[in-house]
């Protein structure tokens, strides 16, 4: 099983990249063993706890999930990358501000998702923020932290235009 | 101070400093060993029993060791020719490296393959074959005390406690440890009482599921190694593993990083002592990083049962108490004794009671081992204590609250275990509880299928002692300062408050100080991180140290003949004496509080601990009566911390325990069947998510001050948890009348009760 190996080429956080991998890899060991990537990574390996979330072509996927091998000519992109040029992005802001985590294990997971939520939903009410993030699960439990951090993002996000869109 | 620091004199205790490790957290770059690799490594994959109890025939290797990429594989003969006698744990030296001879959980380390990735390792551990000589087991903790089935031969209780002396080579029982309080005279209290009241409660085995699975790296060689672990226990991995190898101290290098999560799980020594082993035998570095399935059957929350009895006079005063607790500790003591005791002393619960007998045993069992869970046993004996005082009160027709508070410990009072209690809020947390759930006011109760009731509960725990904690300030010649100390950040927020404590005596930013992460050989001892003791004991050690930097900068001050009360900045400080921008100024302190140890036969110790943590909790309930659902209306939690340090990230700690606690009371539950785990997953074993949070929950700390804490603080990581479980259970017998004993409170349970009680009981399955 092991000796069964693939080229891929995909774009990594906006970079064009390639890697040669065993076609039973999921996408968090690629990005951890073959690109130094750790803000992704595995915890419950079922795809239930979303410590492994990755954007692929836009939509988050649980990476201890998702084969290594189907990034081949995706767009990825990683909680690494959301910032730029050493301005937080605004939900990243907001979860430092309103303290929503503890062991920070799950965050990038759950900032990933609160991402794509507020690209579908600008304005969430809590329910859609209980909805929407209920895939992810945060062993300290910071979730009333968490929904406070998932509207002070949206807020930020609306004062500050032009929003930050891929 | 002669030198002036950079902080315009504001006070950093009491700041709601953000955390200092918030950026490199929400970017994904923060440090946990999980993301370490190192050149030459291989990778470890456990081969584990599959029977719960019985001797080993043989273990065929052969296939695992043929297949391509594999190095070796090894079985506990072969960590015997590393280390020759491979029985470690904190409490008892019982718990082989691998399986020797029998094995006493199915999920106990056999084997354990080495290879160049992990796939090839765990496709090689499923080729290994293990033959048992099936033996008798034993899963129950009250059957324990009497079963044929020994888990072990004889008792090997560690050196390092003394009061564990006198259970050396004890054989044919499973009983680890009993311990005994004896308080008054409670025979002529229960036969003089109006009532006698008498239950019993059992908890369940739950698993801390920290999210970051325990990982160590190990490298050995020429006589030194170095162990990069996620473990809440540096000092102590670096002792155990010395001991094991016999070798100084100075060999062993343990350090760690920040952690995905500990809760108790990655206390004393969980992966290392095999990866260290491994990497001995095959020259090599060696990872070993467990799945989460495999942290079930590696450590665990005690399941309990408690039998609780009291006296009462006519108007309400309890006159008498006797408990019996029974601790599940499964196949390998782990800390469990010192649950068993230190906890057990507590099972009396916060009441002024004058006659007062426990009776707390340390089972062995057939089921994975269980240690330290956020409370250290608190929680299992809040639940039966607060249930059973609830019962009372509502038995006698006495307001729950207004019961509790003619019992409640007041300071100045003496404390079962024979201390005096000082700088307790047990009413004050219970008068908040009261005031935020509106208690007094009238409460909608609902109607038809639908029923709503409201609950409280307080418990305590006694700060663990003695313990110690050291700790190294480092002033460096540009002003800035650098902390060493053993204290493991895992999410609790240590190392900012930490850093808010030297920063408060340096007169510095909380921003401006650097806490380094623990290692071995470069930061000093500290017993463990565990027990909510790092605020009291490492937080005094950082401020005595600190203290020591800053009268050390205020000698040189004067060694370079500057007037008393001269307001140079340190780094002109250093240029003046050293010439350049060089040296540093070391502050160094060690700090561990009296203590009185108890008395073998009675229990009592006029000093037991340094100082008690409290929690009391409401729950506002709703229950379906036709499904038996228990929806969380509304959660308050309240705590004694003493003076917060970081009030944020107080009020985080309190939700986030009462939150974890809420899983263990509704839905946690290892479950075993003849032994085997049937769910060690994230799928069956299910934990909180956002629809499991009470719709509202609001936590709140008391005004209080902890004299002899370190700017009047005191600990905060388990006080959240104590009482929410009882809390819950009060509330649905307010709703709707039944009451449950046992834990989690499942729909299944609240229903089967609902129909017994309608007298329509549901047949077992």
């Amino acid at each position: 099983m092991e000796n069964a190996r693939k080229s891929i080429c995909f774009n990594l956080n906006g970079r064009q990249v390639s890697a040669d991998i065993g076609v039973h890899q999921n996408l968090v060991e690629v990005l951890q063993e073959d690109f130094g990537l750790f803000g992704a990574r595995e915890s419950c390996g079922q795809g239930l706890c979303g410590c492994c979330t990755v954007l692929v072509d836009g939509l988050a996927v649980s990476g201890c999930l998702y084969l290594a091998a189907f990034a081949d000519g995706a767009e990825v992109v990683t909680v690494e990358h959301i910032a730029s040029g050493g301005a937080l992005a605004p939900e990243q802001e907001a979860f430092i501000e309103c303290g929503a985590f503890q062991c920070g294990y799950c965050t990038p997971g759950f900032i990933l998702m609160t991402r794509q939520l507020l690209d579908a939903t600008p304005d969430p009410t809590d329910d859609d923020i209980r909805h929407y993030l209920s895939g992810n699960l945060c062993r300290c439990a910071a979730y009333p932290e968490i929904i406070e951090a998932v509207k002070l993002a949206a807020a930020k996000r609306r004062g500050s235009k032009p929003a930050r869109r891929r | 101070m002669a030198a002036a620091m950079s902080t315009g004199g504001m006070s950093q205790i009491g700041r709601s400093v953000p955390r200092v490790e918030g950026r490199a957290k929400v970017t994904g770059t923060a440090e946990y060993i999980h993301n370490m690799r190192v050149p030459g490594m291989l990778h470890a994959k456990i081969f584990r029993s599959a029977m719960p109890h019985g001797r080993i025939r043989f273990i065929d290797t052969s296939q695992a060791a043929a297949m391509p990429g594999v190095y070796a594989v090894y079985t506990g003969e072969d960590i015997c020719s590393v280390i020759p006698n491979p029985y470690y744990g904190p409490a008892f030296h019982d718990q082989p490296i691998l399986a020797l001879g029998k094995v006493r959980y199915a999920g106990e380390p056999v084997a354990a393959v080495l290879a160049v990735d992990p796939h090839t390792a765990e496709t090689a551990a499923q080729a290994i074959v293990a033959e048992y000589e099936e033996m008798a087991a034993v899963y129950d903790e009250v059957e324990a005390m009497t079963s044929a089935a020994i888990v072990h031969d004889a008792l090997k209780p560690a050196g390092t406690f003394a009061d564990f002396k006198h259970l050396i080579g004890r054989t044919e029982t499973n009983v680890a440890l009993d311990f005994h309080l004896r308080h008054g005279d409670t025979g002529k209290a229960f036969a003089e009482a109006d009532h006698v009241f008498e239950h019993i409660f059992r908890t369940q085995q739950t698993m801390h599921t920290p999210f970051e699975p325990m990982v160590a790296i190990a490298e050995a060689g020429a006589g030194q190694a170095t162990i990069h672990t996620s473990t809440q226990s540096p000092s102590f991995v670096r002792f155990e593993l010395a001991r094991l190898l016999g070798w100084p101290e100075n060999s062993v290098r343990v350090r760690t990083a920040y952690l995905g999560g500990g809760f108790g799980a990655k206390v004393y020594v969980k992966v290392e002592a095999l990866a260290l082993a491994l990497a001995l035998l095959a020259g090599r570095p060696v990872r070993l990083a467990l799945t989460m399935e495999e942290q079930f059957l590696t450590i665990t929350k005690h399941a309990s049962t408690f039998r609780i009895k009291s006296a009462v006079t006519g108007d309400g005063k309890i006159t008498a108490r006797e408990c019996e607790v029974w601790w599940n500790g499964g196949a390998y003591a782990d800390i469990g004794p010192r649950v068993t005791q230190k906890s057990g002393f507590t099972a009396a619960g916060p009441y002024d009671i004058e006659n007062v007998s426990i009776d707390s045993y340390a089972l062995y069992t057939n089921r994975p081992p269980a240690g330290a869970l956020r409370g250290f046993g608190i929680p299992q004996l809040v639940w039966a204590y607060e249930s059973h005082t609830d019962i009372i009160a509502r038995e006698l027709g006495l307001d729950p609250i207004e019961f509790r508070k003619i019992n409640i410990l007041r300071n100045g009072r003496t404390q079962a275990v024979g201390t005096v209690v000082e700088d307790a809020g047990f009413e004050a947390c219970l008068d908040a509880v009261r005031a935020s759930l509106g208690w007094d006011q009238p409460f909608e109760r609902g109607g038809g299928r639908v029923r709503r009731g409201h609950g409280v509960a307080v418990g305590f725990k006694a700060l663990i002692a003695p313990t110690t904690s050291v700790a190294i300030v480092n002033v460096n010649a540009d002003g800035s300062c650098i902390v060493h100390c053993s204290t493991v950040d895992m999410g609790q927020g240590s190392d900012t408050a930490m850093a808010q404590i030297a920063g408060e005596v340096l007169g510095l930013d909380t921003e401006a100080v650097r806490v380094i992460h623990p290692d071995t050989d470069v930061t000093p001892y500290d017993m463990s991180t565990l027990g909510s003791r790092s605020t009291f004991h490492m937080g005094h050690a950082v401020r005595l140290a600190a203290q020591d930097a800053r009268d050390k900068l205020d000698a040189l001050a004067e060694e370079l003949g500057l007037p008393g009360g001269s307001n140079l900045p340190v780094p002109e400080l250093f240029v003046k004496k050293f010439g350049m921008q060089a040296g540093n100024i070391i502050g160094t302190a060690s700090y561990i509080p009296s203590y009185a140890p108890p008395n073998p036969e009675t229990g009592q110790s006029p000093n037991a601990t340094p100082n008690w943590m409290v929690g009391a909790t409401g729950a506002e309930v709703e229950v379906d009566t036709e499904t038996g659902h228990v929806r969380i209306l509304r959660l308050v939690n309240v705590c004694d911390v003493g003076r917060p340090i970081n009030p944020a990230i107080v009020a985080t700690q309190i939700s986030g325990a009462a939150v974890m606690q809420l899983g263990f009371t509704m839905t946690e539950d290892m479950v075993l069947r003849n032994g085997q785990l049937t769910n060690g997953s994230l799928a069956d074993y299910k934990i909180p998510g956002f629809f499991d949070i009470p719709q509202t929950m609001e936590n709140q700390t008391v005004e209080a001050e902890q004299r002899n804490g370190p700017f009047g603080a005191k600990g905060v990581g388990e006080s959240g948890t104590f009482a929410v479980s009882p809390a819950v259970a009060n509330a649905i017998e307010d709703a709707v009348g039944i009451r449950i004993t046992e834990m989690p409170i499942t729909p299944e349970a609240v229903y089967r009760a609902l129909r017994e009680a309608a007298g329509e009981p549901l047949e077992e399955d």
